[in-house]
């Protein structure tokens, strides 16, 4: 295995729980909520998804089960946000705490114990070719979910009806009422598929990235999600490269320390001045460029009108409540 | 059976008054059946949650100290949510506000005198300020969303933090570990009763801005242009007042308050700065602000509660032998059970069963 | 319990001659934590000393806990919470809550205090202690060099506090005094716990040519990611052979069960005395998990080290030694001095990193 085909893989791995939880806030948003409680539903996944596997000693059972807790878990936060219409901010951090909690008193029974691994499905021929082959052709079941999930919500958000119905839903639910959409049955779904992808990505920490459960093993990534769509004003493909940019950002950082000058000397003249101009910056600063390039993107994005109207879901955040 | 949720004419007096009341009473109900299903005796559980934190004098110290931060920070809140400002970024600028404080101490270590203590206060206030400035200009400025940007600016800000008290700020005597020198004597805020306890005079910080901000609001021109340009921006606008002006006055405000906050926490009970500075009061804070209605004078009331909520998780640990994951369970469900019952005020809710109402059809 | 009891004579320095404390028919013992229990690393396994002195002193002794205590503004009420609620002796296990203990301490003259890897004794009923977990990582180094054919090591380290260099310093000393040409690679998580970036430092290790990972951060992520690669590892706090059983080579376990039982006990007896415990191989506080994935000359070199240790007969940081810089450090036969092992902020030769300043 070539050094750059395995930093790649790391990468991967490291973008794919971002991807997919990202993905599932996506459509939410889209739909005109915020959901602040991807952390929370992420957690939950993640021991949901372990001890699930544990019962059935089968990973995908696993990560379903993962998928169904996240979904289930959201309803709470959609009962209280949608339905009686509280403050969806606070609501989604709300269900951030519990979510911790919970999740830490389910887990005391999985504390050390070694879990089961979700294996690479490995394509047969495709996963020969050279450098891409061992990339794209030999992961986990996740990975292939995570690349169609863009496939998917790209094409439903944009290709189809129901995917407009949510979007006009996002974009001004009083009008899409009075089209005689039902605005809550879409939120409802919507928020419920954000439960659900929150809830694959927490499981994907638990089966893949690290296969054992851990207190708290989130450790932030799904308030990295959020920041993801943000950063891709909302558009999939965005997020695709925001993930993976977010990934190979933590994981260079890494490399970079573990990288001795003197074996690289070789290297042309600038790229060799990069790497030790990199070395010599502190970790602080090189993390916090993801966050500082989001709001980047996000002054751009939002100083042009057409595309803000065109991106930002104009509802974001805010309760409906149909006029009688 | 569904439920269907309607919008009052007026909020409900009586649901004001009754909506904690069930609140609590639910809260309670729930804890029990959570308390006896983990095999624990209910009534001893919500005693040590909810009343033995209250019953000792230090006790009460401890409460006045974790409420300080969520009490000042919630009442800056309180303004910008009601002006239709959503500055989710409160922990950062708190974490600003609280360097900027600390600049004296720890750069200026021979510098001690009277002066000192308001110096930082002032400079902690600024730190905040600016900090919110942030959001607030590339909101008014680029019609950027503040939401996200003020988001992505508490991670900056942790990082900042970090950075700073594990390299140019730390202590040369620290044996490398993290943080900056322990404040000098004239860089801490004096204590109120030093014989009972260690609660300091940020509490006094905190009572004195709600009563402002809450005098501000109901009395002052400028309240009602918050008031105005939250409820209804159009109208605001016709009436002459500023949008932009209005994100600008709430974002300083609230980032002051925090800043503010931050130094209180520093110079008071932690006495020197380091990177675990960040326990999330600028987000429990938010919190606060909507147990307390959007009103600073509820913050107050708000900000006790769930400081108590926090003793009191630690006390049931101690006293139940329930882990810390039990409490913040707790913690989590009083919380979503007051936003729940909170709807009952502006909202009319009615179960009915069987068929869905005409005006839910369609699709 | 027979070297338990030892500790004190050996190691501790009795600060001061405290008065004599009268005999107790029961103890309470409370434990404050930085981390969950659940964490299967530094909190876990103090923890499972809480327990040992359960089970060793039976209705003797009461026990109580706090978990997640951030080292912040609530270490002190937390700290006091317990003085109050009748502990007799609270044992306060993180670096972060050395001034809360020392505060609190003032208060509660009668409350015996016992602070993990402080430096701050500043009242009489403040005791501190430590383990010597650099022997054990000497004894790793001597491993890693010989198990080693890439001749480079990684290491996924917290933060550059004295004592995670110290540990640094002495596996390359270990590899070394094997093959001199060892390189050790080193990482800074910047974390103690997060599985995720920790299993991401292992990755980065391998990849860049370490084929045995060793860690100073609490998860067991690195050990699975090295059983994943094929790579050898060592476990950190705790026996994580569950995690790599054809992996691990050894784990350097925190025991602290002898030393809570010892402690506990002197307060049930009444002989409780300040002391400042920096406790190793010797006393029981070091424990080496079984040698295994090895060849049978390596156990063996492996285990005569660790015999060597125990009996005081070697100490890992012995002459002659340079700094990274190339400056003498330790003459020929020169042991270091606990004071300098204790601010440590230098690297030896052979570390292939710049400790972050």
């Amino acid at each position: 295995m070539g050094m750059l085909e395995a930093i790649l893989l790391t990468v991967f791995t490291a973008a794919t729980p971002l991807l997919i939880a990202a993905m599932g806030e996506l459509v939410a948003e889209r739909s005109g909520v915020l959901n602040l409680g991807v952390e929370g539903m992420m957690i939950m996944g993640a021991i949901a998804g372990f001890a699930f596997a544990q019962m059935s000693g089968n990973p995908y059972i696993g990560a379903l089960g993962g998928m169904a807790v996240g979904a289930l878990f959201s309803l709470l936060f959609a009962f209280l946000a949608l339905t009686l219409v509280t403050n969806q901010v606070a609501t989604g951090l709300a269900l951030t705490i519990l979510g911790l909690g919970l999740s830490g008193l389910w887990g005391e029974a999985f504390v050390g114990i070694p879990g089961v691994k979700l294996q690479p499905v490995v394509i047969p021929l495709l996963s020969d070719i050279p450098l891409i082959g061992r990339l794209f052709f030999a992961q986990d079941a996740l990975f292939y979910v995570s690349i169609a999930l863009v496939f998917a919500v790209s094409w439903f958000l944009f290709k189809t009806k129901a995917g407009l119905t949510l979007r006009s839903v996002g974009d001004n639910h009083h009008s899409a009422h009075a089209l005689g959409i039902n605005v809550m049955r879409v939120r409802y779904l919507a928020v419920m598929f954000g439960g659900a992808c929150a809830g694959l990505a927490g499981s994907h920490l638990s089966l893949v990235y690290t296969t054992q459960w851990i207190e708290n093993m989130s450790a932030g990534r799904g308030w990295i999600a959020l920041a993801l769509v943000v950063f891709a004003s909302w558009r999939p493909w965005r997020i695709l490269f925001g993930a993976y940019l977010f990934g190979a950002i933590t994981i260079m950082q890494l490399h970079i320390q573990a990288l001795n000058l003197g074996d690289v000397e070789f290297l042309p003249g600038p790229i060799y001045g990069i790497l030790s101009l990199l070395k010599s910056i502190p970790a602080q600063f090189l993390s916090s460029l993801p966050y500082l390039a989001t709001i980047v993107v996000l002054v751009l994005i939002s100083r042009n009108r057409r595309l803000t109207l065109i991106n930002t879901p104009a509802m974001l955040g805010q309760g409906f409540v149909p006029d009688r | 059976m569904r439920i269907e949720v309607s919008r009052r004419q007026m909020p409900s007096r009586l649901f004001a008054y009754l909506s904690p009341v069930i609140a609590l009473a639910l809260t309670i109900l729930l804890g029990a059946i959570v308390f006896m299903a983990l095999g624990k005796d209910p009534v001893q559980a919500l005693y040590s949650y909810f009343i033995e934190p209250l019953t000792e004098t230090w006790s009460l110290h401890e409460l006045l100290i974790k409420a300080t931060p969520l009490i000042l920070i919630a009442v800056g809140l309180s303004v910008c949510y009601l002006s239709n400002n959503w500055n989710i970024g409160a922990e950062g600028q708190f974490l600003m506000g609280a360097v900027a404080g600390s600049a004296i101490p720890v750069l200026l270590p021979e510098f001690q005198n009277y002066l000192v203590l308001p110096l930082m206060l002032i400079l902690a206030m600024a730190g905040g300020a600016a900090y919110a400035a942030i959001p607030a200009f590339l909101k008014s400025r680029f019609n950027t969303n503040e939401i996200l940007t003020s988001l992505m600016l508490v991670y900056v800000a942790q990082l900042f933090v970090d950075w700073l008290v594990r390299g140019p700020w730390r202590n040369p005597q620290g044996f490398s570990f993290p943080g900056t020198i322990t404040f000098n004597d004239f860089a801490l805020l004096p204590e109120m009763f030093p014989a009972s306890g260690r609660a300091n005079i940020g509490i006094l910080f905190a009572l004195v801005a709600a009563v402002l901000v809450w005098l501000m609001i109901r009395r002052t021109l400028k309240g009602f242009e918050v008031r105005v340009l939250g409820q209804n921006p159009r109208a605001g606008r016709f009436a002459g007042f500023s949008s932009a002006k209005m994100t600008f006055f709430a974002f300083l405000l609230s980032g002051a308050l925090a800043g503010l906050a931050g130094i209180i926490e520093v110079a008071g009970a932690v006495q020197h700065l380091n990177e675990k500075l960040s326990v999330g009061y600028g987000f429990a804070a938010i919190i606060v602000v909507f147990l307390g209605r959007l009103n600073p004078l509820g913050a107050v009331v708000a900000g006790l509660v769930l400081a108590l909520t926090y003793l009191g998780g630690e006390a049931a640990q101690i006293s139940l032998q329930i882990s810390d994951k039990s409490a913040r369970v707790f913690q989590g469900m009083l919380l979503f059970l007051v936003l729940a019952c909170d709807t009952l005020i502006n909202y009319r809710i009615r179960f009915i069963a069987g068929q869905p109402s005409a005006s839910a059809e369609g699709n | 319990m027979k070297k338990v009891l030892g500790i004190v004579a050996a190691f501790g320095i009795a600060l001061s001659a405290s008065t004599a404390y009268a005999a107790m028919d029961k103890v309470k013992a409370c434990f404050i934590y930085v981390g969950s229990i659940g964490d299967f690393g530094w909190s876990y396994q103090h923890d499972q000393g809480r327990l040992a002195v359960e089970e060793a002193l039976g209705d003797k002794v009461e026990t109580a806990y706090l978990e997640s205590v951030p080292e912040g503004a609530d270490a002190e009420r937390a700290i006091e919470r317990f003085a109050r609620s009748g502990c007799n002796i609270i044992f306060t296990t993180s670096f972060g809550y050395m001034d809360a203990t020392n505060k609190v301490a003032g208060k509660f003259p009668d409350v015996k205090f016992e602070h993990a890897t402080g430096y701050k004794r500043e009242h009489p009923n403040v005791s501190t202690y430590n383990s010597r977990f650099h022997e054990g990582r000497y004894v790793q180094g001597q491993i890693a060099a010989k198990m080693s054919s890439s001749g480079v090591a990684g290491y996924i380290a917290s933060f550059p506090i004295p004592e995670v260099v110290m540990g640094i310093n002495a596996f390359t000393l270990g590899a070394q005094s094997v093959n001199p040409d060892f390189k050790l690679k080193v990482v800074w998580a910047n974390t103690w716990f997060d599985p995720g970036k920790e299993a991401d430092a292992a990755k980065a290790l391998i990849d860049q040519g370490a084929d045995i990972i060793t860690q100073h951060t609490d998860s067991t992520a690195p050990m699975q990611v090295a059983a994943e690669r094929g790579v050898k590892a060592f476990g950190q706090a705790s026996d994580m052979i569950n995690f790599g059983k054809e992996t691990q080579l050894t784990a350097i376990i925190d025991d602290w069960g002898p030393y809570y039982v010892e402690r506990v006990k002197a307060v049930l007896e009444g002989t409780w005395e300040q002391v400042d415990v920096w406790a190793g191989m010797k006393e029981g506080h070091v424990v080496m998990a079984p040698y295994t994935n090895m060849p049978d000359d390596v156990k063996a070199m492996a285990e005569e080290t660790q015999a060597k240790i125990t009996s005081g007969e070697f100490d890992p940081y012995t002459g002659p030694v340079k700094k990274q810089d190339g400056s003498d450090w330790l003459a020929e036969g020169e042991v270091a001095d606990a004071g300098v092992l204790l601010g440590m902020n230098f690297y030896v030769a052979g570390v292939d990193d710049q400790l972050p300043q």
